[in-house]
């Protein structure tokens, strides 16, 4: 069990005395972080629902990130993946996104060239 | 004499054996191959909602027009703020676990103990809110008419507003007979929802008010449901209209198409089922801190383990938050 802690966030800028108050600390950043999500979610601005990037609503693409930055302070701290040897890290972690991107990337472009054929290809909404 | 003992000649080498090679317990590598395969079941969820959502994207629900509930306010539009409040709780009992596993590391047991009652005490309401979602989710809200392709008409009055079928839908002599086994064929049963108007009733409230307009499910360029004008609606409803729909079930969906409540019912039924299962072992482990169990272990490693699980489940209700109420 390693008992001895990495005690700062984002990359060394933001240090801590205790382990406690790193808690509190990625706790602070977490809420945060999901404040400007319902935020967002709940203004939706225009010029950010309007613009595209790669296909998808620049919105989108906002909510996507902060939850991915969610996601690793989660692993990383609650986690203690911080203080995990690289080995581990690596074996969760790697295999993990790779598996998800891989099967995210198959299942969505099946999804719309389904889309398509419903769109295009005259068949009427059957299944 | 000399024993035999088979040398493999890796002794004292990482992978030999006998050590650990990546610096956890069994007890906690085995917390992770779950959660590794955990989370591609999850992600198999997820990644299908999405298939599905790319199949229709021209016809699928808004979650802001779904979820815009909040207990004790009624009638009043409150979209997200609801289910934002319920991440927080999640991520607060997250907090309190890994405060609890910090405590036991330093081997305090009341503290351990304190937070993780904190931590059951946030699941307990996350289940409950969770529950109030669903039942606030399949009463429904305004009611819908479902057509004969199997979409869903929903009804607005002239300035844009959502209209409940129970403001319009005319009361007309009730001449509903149930359908009983012995007066017909016997596999043939009455209707499994049954509606509190008939679509006659809604057709006729229909037709009496010239307010009243269509929206379709399909969603123009701007991301907006499709209204039809007055003698469209009209067309439509007369023409097209099969069954009137409250509420949502695993067939049918006031909101949108269908399979957006059966991937919230199975997706949050599943992320449910985990965070109801995750406080029954914290329950558990909570009554072995206070027995003292981990402090003749003179560890509380478990508390660390239950904790790996605990905060997987937050991290998914992460993800389910983004893809069903935010994206």
């Amino acid at each position: 069990m390693a008992h001895e802690h990495k005690l700062a966030i984002f990359r060394g800028a933001w240090k801590f005395k205790s382990n406690v108050s790193k808690i509190w600390g990625v706790f602070a950043f977490l809420c945060i972080v999901t404040a400007i999500e319902v935020v967002l979610g709940i203004i939706k601005p225009e010029s950010l629902t309007g613009t595209r990037i790669l296909a998808m609503k620049a919105l989108n693409w906002i909510f996507i990130i902060l939850t991915l930055v969610k996601a690793y302070y989660i692993t990383w701290d609650f986690m203690h993946m911080r203080d995990e040897w690289k080995s581990l890290r690596r074996s969760v972690v790697w295999t993990a996104v790779f598996l998800i991107c891989y099967l995210i990337l198959i299942l969505l472009i099946e999804g719309d060239y389904i889309f398509e054929v419903y769109k295009d290809g005259f068949i009427k909404f059957n299944f | 004499m000399e024993a035999t003992v088979a040398k493999t000649g890796t002794e004292g080498k990482t992978w030999g054996g006998g050590s650990r090679p990546l610096n956890a317990s069994y007890g906690k590598m085995m917390m992770w191959f779950f959660i590794v395969s955990d989370a591609l079941t999850f992600s198999g969820f997820i990644a299908s909602y999405g298939f599905s959502r790319f199949k229709f994207i021209d016809a699928w629900p808004i979650a802001d027009e779904v979820f815009t509930h909040v207990p004790f306010l009624h009638g009043v539009p409150a979209p997200m703020y609801y289910v934002a409040f319920m991440t927080l709780v999640l991520i607060f009992s997250s907090v309190t676990m890994v405060l609890a596993v910090d405590a036991g590391h330093k081997m305090k047991q009341t503290k351990v103990a304190w937070y993780m009652f904190f931590t059951i005490i946030g699941g307990a309401i996350f289940v409950g809110s969770q529950a109030w979602e669903w039942a606030t989710f399949i009463k429904g809200d305004y009611g819908a008419v479902e057509t004969n392709g199997g979409k869903i008409i929903q009804f607005l009055n002239t300035e844009g507003e959502r209209v409940a079928l129970r403001d319009f839908a005319k009361k007309l002599p009730a001449d509903r007979v149930n359908h009983l086994e012995k007066n017909g064929i016997w596999y043939d049963t009455d209707a499994v929802t049954r509606s509190s108007y008939s679509l006659e009733e809604v057709k006729a409230g229909f037709l009496a008010d010239e307010n009243l307009l269509i929206r379709t499910q399909y969603l123009d360029e701007n991301g907006h449901p499709t209204v039809l004008s007055r003698e469209e609606s009209v067309a439509k409803l007369v023409k097209d209209g099969k069954l009137v729909v409250e509420g949502a079930n695993l067939q049918h969906n006031e909101y949108g198409h269908p399979l957006f409540a059966d991937f919230f019912f199975f997706i949050t039924g599943f992320h449910g089922f985990h965070v109801f299962s995750g406080v029954v072992i914290n329950i558990i482990i909570f009554f072995n801190v206070i027995l003292g169990t981990y402090e003749r272990r003179k560890s509380y490693e478990m508390v660390e383990k239950v904790g790996l699980y605990w905060h997987f489940v937050d991290l998914v209700w992460v993800f389910v938050f983004t893809f069903f109420y935010l994206v």
